[in-house]
């Protein structure tokens, strides 16, 4: 389990990461900005509010961020964290199954505009799982559902036929070109999870399906689910004014913390979180 | 005595003749277990003489996993008195396993 302690892990790449990104190394400190490809305000066509850039395109726009960032010397990487884990005085995130270490964290996943299914939660470990690469393994020789609500969820469901698993995949679109043939294809929507103590079925178009796992698939994840503990109000993070959630280290900013869902909030919000997680890190020396 | 790697055939045994266990439940190729395992390390030393802290790799174990309904990793049980009264899945910190302990004490 080799690793370096990077100062600042920033989670997210939208217009709140980025400006995290640039104020933390602007003091100085290390950082590393983890996001996956899905973007909002890349698919964004016209931008009529932030100011000095007028009817600004949402592409354009994240370009000229990432440029931004990039020429500040921020390493950007492609992919999902999918825990953090506070241990003593650091943090442990699982990036794509490799561990990385960081003194402070910094959330700007994001709003994650979803309800979880029925029976998501109740069976949150007992049949239904956020991670193929995590939990695969456990299911070799069983039957899986791949809930594809993700783009990277092919790749995983195909991981998963590859391991051994018989899986089906499930996704309101056609069948995905790169999905491997092995895998049985269903057009629809899961709508319920079932099962007494475990998984037993879900849902799909009126009709019951058998299988021993539902992996869910999104682009972006519940809070909650990427960091146990951390607190929620009305859904987004609960943050006070330095952008500190309930748990000392992490910082969240951006539309993950709540309304206005806009960029320029999102940019003031990173600018306070990269700074007071630049003096959480001071403070720590001392 | 250190963190223990108990058999599917003495893990009866293991509950019976100890008042609480933690038990993590993990395997080699599981991300996040490597990440808990410090944190149990920490948990083993701090109840020291207390508590029993065990880890099974639920793909050496399969039937104890099985039994226990293991079905995401790492999955962490705490048993007072041979009894299951704690369940927790996925890594969590420090803090979550010792109240888990505390209220097994």
């Amino acid at each position: 389990m080799e690793s370096t302690m990077t100062d600042i892990a920033i989670i997210g790449g939208g217009p709140a990461g980025l400006s995290a990104a640039i104020n933390v190394i602007a003091r100085g400190k290390s950082t590393r900005v983890f996001s996956t490809k899905n973007n909002y305000l890349e698919r964004a066509a016209r931008i009529d509010n932030y100011l000095g850039m007028e009817a600004a395109n949402g592409a354009a726009m994240m370009e000229s961020f990432r440029q931004h960032a990039k020429s500040l010397g921020a390493s950007l990487e492609t992919g999902k964290i999918i825990t953090i884990l506070p241990v003593s005085d650091y943090f442990m995130l699982n990036f794509n199954g490799t561990i990385v270490q960081a003194k402070t964290v910094i959330l700007a996943i994001g709003a994650a505009k979803q309800k979880p299914l029925p029976g998501e939660e109740q069976f949150l470990g007992q049949g239904v799982s956020y991670c193929a690469t995590c939990d695969g393994m456990m299911y070799r020789g069983k039957k899986a559902v791949v809930y594809g609500l993700a783009d990277e969820a092919v790749e995983e469901a195909n991981h998963l036929q590859q391991i051994g698993v018989n899986v089906t995949f499930i996704s309101a679109k056609q069948r995905p070109a790169d999905l491997a043939s092995a895998v049985q294809f269903i057009s629809g929507a899961v709508t319920a999870i079932e099962g007494e103590t475990i998984v037993q079925a879900v849902q799909v178009n009126a009709t019951s399906i058998e299988t021993d796992v539902v992996f869910i698939l999104r682009n972006v994840i519940v809070p909650t689910a990427l960091c146990k503990g951390l607190s929620l109000q009305d859904g987004f993070l609960a943050v006070n004014r330095d952008m500190e959630t309930n748990i000392p280290g992490i910082f969240a900013c951006g539309d993950c913390n709540g309304k206005p869902l806009q960029i320029a909030k999102a940019v003031g919000e990173g600018l306070i979180a990269a700074q007071q997680a630049s003096k959480y890190i001071d403070d720590q020396k001392k | 005595m250190g963190i223990i790697h108990p058999s599917t055939k003495d893990f009866d045994q293991l509950l019976q003749t100890n008042e609480v266990v933690l038990v993590d439940f993990w395997a080699t190729w599981c991300g996040p277990c490597l990440m808990l395992a410090p944190v149990i390390e920490e948990i083993s030393k701090k109840y020291e003489g207390k508590a029993v802290v065990a880890k099974v790799d639920v793909d050496v174990e399969r039937a104890l996993a099985e039994h226990y309904q293991i079905m995401s990793i790492p999955t962490v049980l705490v048993f007072k008195k041979g009894e299951l009264i704690g369940r927790e899945i996925g890594a969590a910190a420090a803090s979550v396993y010792e109240t888990m302990i505390e209220n097994a004490l």
